[in-house]
């Protein structure tokens, strides 16, 4: 008797469940599945949810941050409906998509330096200093190259305690492309990759670009990269660089801008800018792309991801700045745009 | 008392003898010990009723993730529990049937032949079954195969964890129905089929019960399964899309720098822990009822 | 008079008895009848369901090890067994080595094992020699238990907030004043061996705990009373007589407790630090085979990666079945003919 009404209960609960789920899904909304890189996460966030409002939740995204290698590998694998990466993608990587793949690059941002040293704002690092930090050249905050760059500043005497990327990352990629390029060392012994053997002594890891945020903030005397929104949401202290002109930049929007400012963007939409040029310019910026099939499973699904791209490069361009990412160029604007019309 | 030149043991407790010393040293040692196994019970209830506590509100039971912008004390995790009830239910949809179903074979039908010994080996080899190896087998033949992240598949690969643990306590509450309730079903005429759904079962329904309860309880606070099956979603429910639960929140938002989502994940855990532990002694109740 | 529950078909079969004399029965008392071919039917298919699903059982386990040995059959042929010795995960070069992750696996749970099954060791032998009252016993029993309901990602939430702030200062006069001690050798930076070991411990001990108790009770009471009959202190008792009568399932006990260590995942994924070393020193970060699939699987690279992966959790596999079976095994020895208290 007990388990007849059990059952019932049961099958019951079954029954309202279903009708609810039901329910949930009333004028079947276009639904979305991206996933990829965690540096440009907070934005397409915000994006998305703005995009569902302006389309009443007609068209839907879901954007899971996994990082840039989970974001090439799902979208490789088909499991969701487009990828972002910043570190794009490879060719070998494109090759292995039979539906073509289309990289649009929707926003950019600076890659930043942050520590963890209380009471120690801007911290100077020359050119020659921060790729002998992360390459384990140098151990100690103390260290005499650190202390000439910030005359007057009291470096304590502790151990440098390194973050880095557990995961696959695309913002490991544009920094360790930028190291590369100014310090011979540094592309010898580490170079450049989404995941690289990093050489220093006491590292840290940490998953995604929340991962290293939050590892920054819990480790004394730790030094990490990250993007440069992360470093200001959550109140990171960020190292001034050493730029290819030999002014120190401290980051920001018109240094990001700056850094930006003269990328040329080729047919296939890939440009790393490893070393800008430029007084002000901030000498760590990457663009970070989505990556689209040229040929979709429906023409609605095709449809809603350009209409996608067109909110992301219109209005959403308008809060990148205050978000801490770089507003796209014009010229790019124009070209990433006539390039979405290959999403079919 | 008198001297008699034979020494006569005081026959009293003497704390500080040697031998009698050395056991209470040892007793304080192991009263030390018990209180020390206690603390990290109670600091991670302390700490989820401190920080958890902080966050708690109904606002955490029907609204959505908060965005990296949003400022603190906004948005809840409302899908994660809708997200968590349904693939605890598909798992357990999946896994009673299946394992009281074969703990009827196991215990009654056939217990001493050669497929019961295999089986029963087979089911004691999954309980230990690393929960992560469920997670990539499920990532294997059905995300790959449905080409998608969904609900589904985390209940699949939560089933797998489930199945061993009701399959073996039922074994055990069927074996322990009285014979003589057995007997008098058969001399009633009873098919085994019969007897089996009509008198056994119901007799032994709180031990299987109890075995489900907890297999509930256990799959509710997995995360590895659900790491690659079911992905993660801001959006309310959808079975066929990657779908939220409590547990990945918790992992995903652990690792967080912002503070919102921190005490998020803290108020998540207090919920999931007060949910396992009711389930728990809720079992143990239903389990004690056996007894008597 | 013998009470049964009267089976629901049964009773609507007396009443149609009681009603009309016309079933074939002698005087309508009889209530046994034969079954009618529908409930035969139903019987059998019943009965092969049952079946089926047993066999599936054997089935399932048999597809989840084809599918994962499959999977890394690649890897195999590939990496060899030299896979099992090379330290390195290079998916630029497609360099995969596992070494780190077994050590790191195999060292994690033997830490783990002897703080664990000390303080499990421990509490079982204060619940069951009587250094209690009855309630107070069950309490602390209920509290135990409840240390194993806590999920994995609770722990691995509270180690990183609570216990690795907690455990700095610690860490650091270790290593500062006894780091010429291999064990110390490296500063702690946050996460790694130390706490995730401590977590570890906690995890297992309840399951070291609930086995030590029953073998403890297995021991039958004139073993004690003859001990005591003999003048020992409680603890001479305990430490001279029952340890060593327990011993084969307390041993049993270690064994499982370390396979559940083995197996753990997700505290140690959030705790271990992910770094590829192999190092003795309880301050450094490591890592493990099941936390190096929780973290690198979702971006493995198609084709040698992720089937180094699964070679992988082959490796696994076969580690914690070896150590599960060998523990059940044991267990199941010496705690035969001991059920009377």
């Amino acid at each position: 008797m007990k388990l007849k009404s059990l059952l019932n209960v049961a099958l019951s609960a079954a029954v309202a469940a279903s009708f609810m789920i039901a329910g949930s899904a009333t004028a079947a909304p276009i639904k979305i599945t991206g996933a990829g890189a965690s540096f440009p996460a907070p934005i397409y966030s915000e994006w998305f949810k703005d995009f569902a409002k302006k389309t009443n939740g007609e068209i839907k995204v879901d954007y899971q941050s996994i990082g840039s290698g989970g974001g090439i590998k799902n979208f490789i694998g088909h499991t969701v409906d487009f990828g972002a990466s910043d570190a794009a993608m490879k060719q070998s990587e494109i090759d292995e998509v039979p539906e073509g793949v289309q990289l649009l690059p929707m926003t950019a941002g600076a890659i930043v330096i942050a520590y963890n040293l209380p009471g120690i704002d801007g911290l100077k690092l020359p050119r020659n200093v921060y790729p002998e930090i992360f390459l384990g050249k140098i151990t100690k905050w103390n260290d005499a190259k650190i202390v000439a760059a910030n005359p007057g500043v009291k470096l304590p005497d502790t151990p440098i305690t390194v973050v880095v990327r557990s995961d696959k990352s695309g913002t490991t990629f544009g920094f360790t492309g930028h190291l590369s390029a100014i310090s011979s060392d540094f592309k010898s012994a580490v170079g450049q990759g989404t995941m690289v053997q990093w050489s220093a002594g006491n590292m840290v890891k940490g998953k995604k670009n929340d991962g290293v945020s939050s590892a920054i903030r819990q480790t004394p005397g730790a030094i990490g990269y990250t993007e440069y929104g992360f470093a200001k949401l959550n109140k990171l202290p960020t190292a001034c660089l050493e730029n290819k002109a030999g002014k120190f930049v401290c980051p920001g929007p018109e240094g990001g801008a700056a850094g930006l400012a003269n990328a040329v963007l080729p047919e296939n939409m890939i440009v790393f800018i490893d070393d800008p040029e430029g007084d002000t310019s901030y000498p760590i910026v990457t663009f970070t792309w989505m990556m689209f099939y040229k040929k979709n499973k429906s023409a609605e699904l095709a449809e809603a991801l350009r209409n996608m791209v067109e909110y992301c490069l219109d209005e959403g361009q308008k809060i990148a700045d205050k978000a801490g990412y770089i507003p796209l160029p014009e010229s790019v604007v124009e070209k990433v745009k006539a390039a979405s019309k290959n999403i079919q | 008392m008198s001297q008699t030149g034979l020494e006569h043991p005081k026959l009293e407790r003497q704390p500080m003898e040697p031998r009698a010393l050395k056991s209470i040293i040892l007793s304080g040692i192991t009263i030390v010990c018990a209180i020390t196994a206690c603390i990290p019970l109670f600091s991670v209830l302390i700490m989820l009723f401190y920080r958890g506590g902080k966050r708690l509100t109904f606002q955490l039971f029907y609204t959505l993730p908060p965005g990296a912008f949003d400022s603190a004390g906004v948005g809840g995790f409302g899908n994660a529990i809708l997200g968590t009830a349904f693939m605890v239910g598909i798992a357990g949809l999946i896994s009673v049937p299946f394992g009281i179903l074969a703990a009827i074979y196991l215990a009654e039908l056939d217990p001493y032949s050669k497929i019961s010994e295999i089986a029963r080996f087979c089911a004691k080899t999954m309980t230990g079954l690393p929960s992560i190896i469920a997670g990539v087998f499920a990532y294997a033949i059905v995300v790959l195969v449905m080409g998608h992240y969904s609900a589904w598949a985390g209940g699949i690969a939560l089933s797998l964890l489930m199945i061993p643990t009701v399959m073996l306590t039922a074994e055990e509450a069927i074996k322990m129905v009285p014979n003589p309730m057995r007997e008098a079903a058969y001399g009633m005429g009873c098919t085994p089929a019969q007897s089996l759904i009509k008198v056994i079962l119901p007799v032994a329904m709180p031990g299987i019960i109890t075995g489900v309860v907890l297999a509930v309880a256990r799959a509710a606070g997995e995360t590895a399964p659900l790491l690659f099956t079911a992905l993660f979603s801001e959006s309310w429910l959808s079975p066929n899309d990657p779908t939220a639960s409590l547990a990945v929140l918790i992992y995903n938002w652990s690792s967080s720098p912002y503070e919102n989502l921190i005490e998020l994940a803290w108020a998540a855990s207090l919920i999931l822990v007060v949910l396992v532990f009711i389930l728990n002694i809720l079992s143990r109740t239903i389990g004690g009822k056996i007894k008597r | 008079m013998i009470k049964m529950k009267v089976p629901c078909f049964l009773f609507r079969r007396l009443k149609k008895m009681a009603d009309n004399e016309s079933l074939g029965n002698i005087g309508g008392r009889t209530l046994s009848k034969p079954p009618t071919p529908g409930d035969i039917f139903f019987d059998k298919s019943f009965r092969f369901l049952t079946r089926a699903f047993t066999w599936a059982t054997i089935f399932l386990l048999a597809f989840i090890v084809y599918k994962i040995g499959g999977e890394a059959l690649p890897a195999f042929s590939d990496l060899g067994i030299n896979f099992l010795f090379t330290s390195a995960w290079d998916s630029s070069e497609d360099l995969y080595g596992l070494l780190p992750q077994i050590w790191g696996t195999l060292y994690s749970s033997f830490l783990a094992l002897i703080l664990g099954g000390f303080f499990g060791i421990t509490i079982a032998i204060f619940i069951t020699q009587d250094f209690l009252p009855y309630q107070i016993e069950i309490t602390l029993k209920n509290i135990i238990e409840l240390l194993a309901a806590i999920p994995s990602v609770v722990y691995g939430l509270w180690g990183i907030y609570v216990l690795v702030p907690l455990i700095r200062p610690f860490a650091n006069f270790l290593h500062e004043y006894l780091g010429w001690i291999p064990f110390f050798s490296t500063r702690l930076s946050g996460l790694g061996l130390l706490p995730a070991a401590l977590v570890l411990s906690i995890m297992i001990l309840p399951t070291v705990a609930a086995i030590s108790q029953d073998a403890f009770k297995a021991i039958p009471q004139k073993t004690k009373e003859a001990a005591f009959g003999m003048g020992t202190t409680r603890w001479e008792a305990i430490l001279l007589v029952l340890l060593p009568t327990a011993s084969g399932g307390i041993f049993g006990a270690l064994v499982l407790g370390f396979g559940r260590a083995l197996g753990e995942t997700m505290a140690l994924a959030m705790l271990i630090g992910s770094m590829s070393t192999v190092t003795l020193s309880v301050l450094s970060p490591a890592d493990t085979i099941a936390a190096l699939l929780a973290n690198t699987f979702p971006e493995a690279a198609r084709g040698l990666e992720t089937a180094a992966l699964m070679y992988a959790a082959c490796v696994l596999l076969l580690i914690t079945l070896l150590v599960n079976i060998a523990g059940a095994v044991i267990v199941a020895k010496t705690t035969q003919g001991g059920d009377k208290r």
